[in-house]
């Protein structure tokens, strides 16, 4: 029986020939990521256990990226013991260098990995072929003392992309579109894999993106066929494939999509659901206080060419806070090398070290009570941003940064 | 099979893990520091009021968003004895799971009931709410084994007999 993308990299990893949805699985796990959000949470369990040991060192990565740098004497506490246990058991470990899934992208995935992060947004590594899956602490514990873990088979949801995002419409607002087409959890427990013609046309960073959101939907894990745009991004930061994994031609999917991207338009996520998405011209002219660009989904070296191009000559509005945050330090680098920085230094923006910031809500740019932010973090939740009577918009690079010069929600070509 | 009667706190879709437990609260240094702010930005009161074998019933995607862990933690630390939902987002039933926190799946209960309802569940088979029954599914034995040890890590130090 045929395969799809996610059965074959499970099976593989169970060291099987056949998997079907639903069977459970032990695997081996290829890689083990974990942030600050819980990684001292792991630590204090860790040392409960008896005896306990790490089963392969090198398959983990540490980094701390949710408060950096450090906003209290608790947080100072919870970095330290992190810093301390990676540096005493020689756990390769990132400070300061930004969001964990940017550095994974950039430093360790490759195709055909089965990766366990504790942190929700780990289906990212599905732009280049990887199955990345979030996991809470325990979890996460028994895979470094086993290097094992148990994984339920889940049914894939298949998107079929041709032809080509419009003008003005970028990755950011395909995934959101079908995030508001699917619902909250209209991918729960299933992986969703994406190909066909059209996904040629869409860049790594766009692909990153889309993965990276996938977890909105309630997916296990994203996939997208490994092509030659992946290949090259692998080559281009050092790394081969551990396997190319392609979907069988009769693979079984639960649900088939087929989607023409000459039909997205921009796209804006009003509060407080990432699934409550409307064609961005419905929200222009809604008040904002502050813009943000950055985080794991839209601070990439792509996203702050767009801004700035935007940006270039202009200003930011005299009432709102527009946060420019690279999304690794290599992003950080190259966006002062083409002069992007200056760009957004110069037009009023506050540029500020690669991190989670406003995004989760903590650290850098918390937002108050009635305030409206314009983002393109990766949830519009509650509270998430600041005070829990506060306003999060998710949107593209391009609205977010046109909606910074305007003071209200505006698209790229409005200024 | 064991059975159990609380009283109802009802909620609605999509309750996330950033609901459950604000950013915010996430320093401070245990769960019970943390447990007062449960739920603090849809129901302030609730975390207050919640007694000891109280059970909370909601919609669709219980526990989406953030991999979080203390979200389940906090539930169990109000001293919830189960979540009954019309369904849950997977990273937080593992957790679930992994903290000893009882989830169980129903897609009809949360239409009819109200808050403060008492229900009776009779567990891995039904839940009795004003004379009519709602049958639930089994869990598996190694998932309930971990729910009844407290969760994951207290499973493991039980069978190499730390505990």
């Amino acid at each position: 029986m045929g395969m799809t993308i996610a059965e074959k990299i499970i099976a593989a990893a169970a060291k099987v020939n056949e998997v079907k949805p639903g069977d459970i699985h032990t695997v081996e796990l290829d890689r083990l990521m974990s942030n600050d959000g819980t990684t001292h949470l792991t630590i204090d369990m860790y040392n409960k256990l008896k005896n306990p040991k790490i089963a392969d060192v090198n398959k983990l990565v540490w980094i701390v990226d949710h408060n950096v740098p450090c906003d209290s004497v608790k947080t100072a506490a919870s970095h330290k013991k992190m810093r301390d246990f990676a540096k005493e058991n020689g756990i390769t470990f990132y400070e300061g260098a930004g969001v964990c899934h940017q550095i994974m992208m950039e430093n360790h995935v490759t195709s055909g990995e089965l990766i366990f992060g504790a942190d929700s947004h780990t289906c990212a590594y599905g732009a280049v072929g990887a199955f990345g899956t979030g996991v809470g602490c325990t979890d996460y514990l028994y895979a470094m003392v086993t290097g094992t873990s148990w994984v339920l088979v889940p049914e894939t949801l298949r998107f079929n992309l041709t032809g080509k995002l419009r003008e003005g419409v970028y990755a950011r607002d395909l995934i959101l579109t079908i995030i508001g087409m699917i619902g909250a959890n209209g991918a729960n427990y299933a992986a969703m894999e994406f190909g066909g013609e059209g996904l040629h046309t869409i860049d790594m960073s766009g692909r990153i993106a889309i993965c990276n959101l996938c977890v909105e939907a309630g997916a296990k894990t994203a996939l997208m066929e490994v092509d030659d745009v992946a290949l090259n991004y692998l080559r281009e930061h050092g790394r081969e494939p551990k396997h190319v994994f392609l979907p069988d031609e009769d693979a079984k999917y639960a649900k088939v999509y087929n989607i023409d991207l000459s039909t997205i338009n921009p796209i804006v996520a009003k509060p407080h659901f990432v699934d409550s998405v409307v064609d961005a011209k419905e929200c222009v002219g809604t008040h904002i206080d502050e813009a943000f660009l950055g985080s794991c989904n839209n601070g990439r070296i792509e996203d702050l060419r767009a801004g700035a191009a935007i940006i270039k000559g202009k200003k930011v509005h005299p009432l709102v806070r527009f946060l420019v945050v690279p999304a690794s330090k290599a992003v950080y680098e190259q966006a002062l090398e083409e002069g992007l920085l200056q760009i957004f230094v110069e037009a009023g923006a506050i540029v500020m070290n690669p991190n989670c910031s406003v995004c989760w809500g903590s650290c850098q740019g918390v937002i108050g009570e009635n305030e409206v932010l314009i983002s393109t973090g990766t949830r519009n939740f509650k509270g998430r941003a600041g005070h829990k009577d506060s306003f999060v918009y998710l949107a593209s690079a391009q609205t977010v940064t046109a909606s910074a010069i305007k003071g209200e929600i505006a698209t790229a070509d409005m200024v | 099979m064991e059975k159990f009667s609380g009283k109802i706190w009802v909620l609605g879709d999509d309750i996330d893990t950033d609901i459950i437990i604000p950013t915010e609260y996430l320093a401070l240094k245990t769960v019970n520091d943390m447990a007062p702010y449960a739920f603090s930005p849809l129901r302030p009161e609730l975390a207050g009021q919640v007694k000891p074998g109280d059970i909370i019933v909601a919609g669709k995607n219980f526990g989406c968003g953030s991999s979080r862990e203390q979200a389940p933690e906090i539930i169990k630390a109000l001293g919830i004895k189960a979540v009954i939902a019309k369904s849950f987002a997977r990273i937080f039933f593992r957790n679930s799971i992994n903290n000893g926190l009882l989830l169980i799946e129903n897609d009809k209960l949360r239409d009819v009931v109200s808050e403060g309802d008492e229900i009776t569940v009779t567990l891995n088979e039904s839940i009795e709410y004003n004379g009519n029954k709602y049958e639930i599914a089994a869990l598996p034995d190694n998932l309930m084994d971990i729910i009844n040890a407290g969760g994951l890590v207290k499973a493991m130090r039980k069978l190499n007999g730390l505990d």
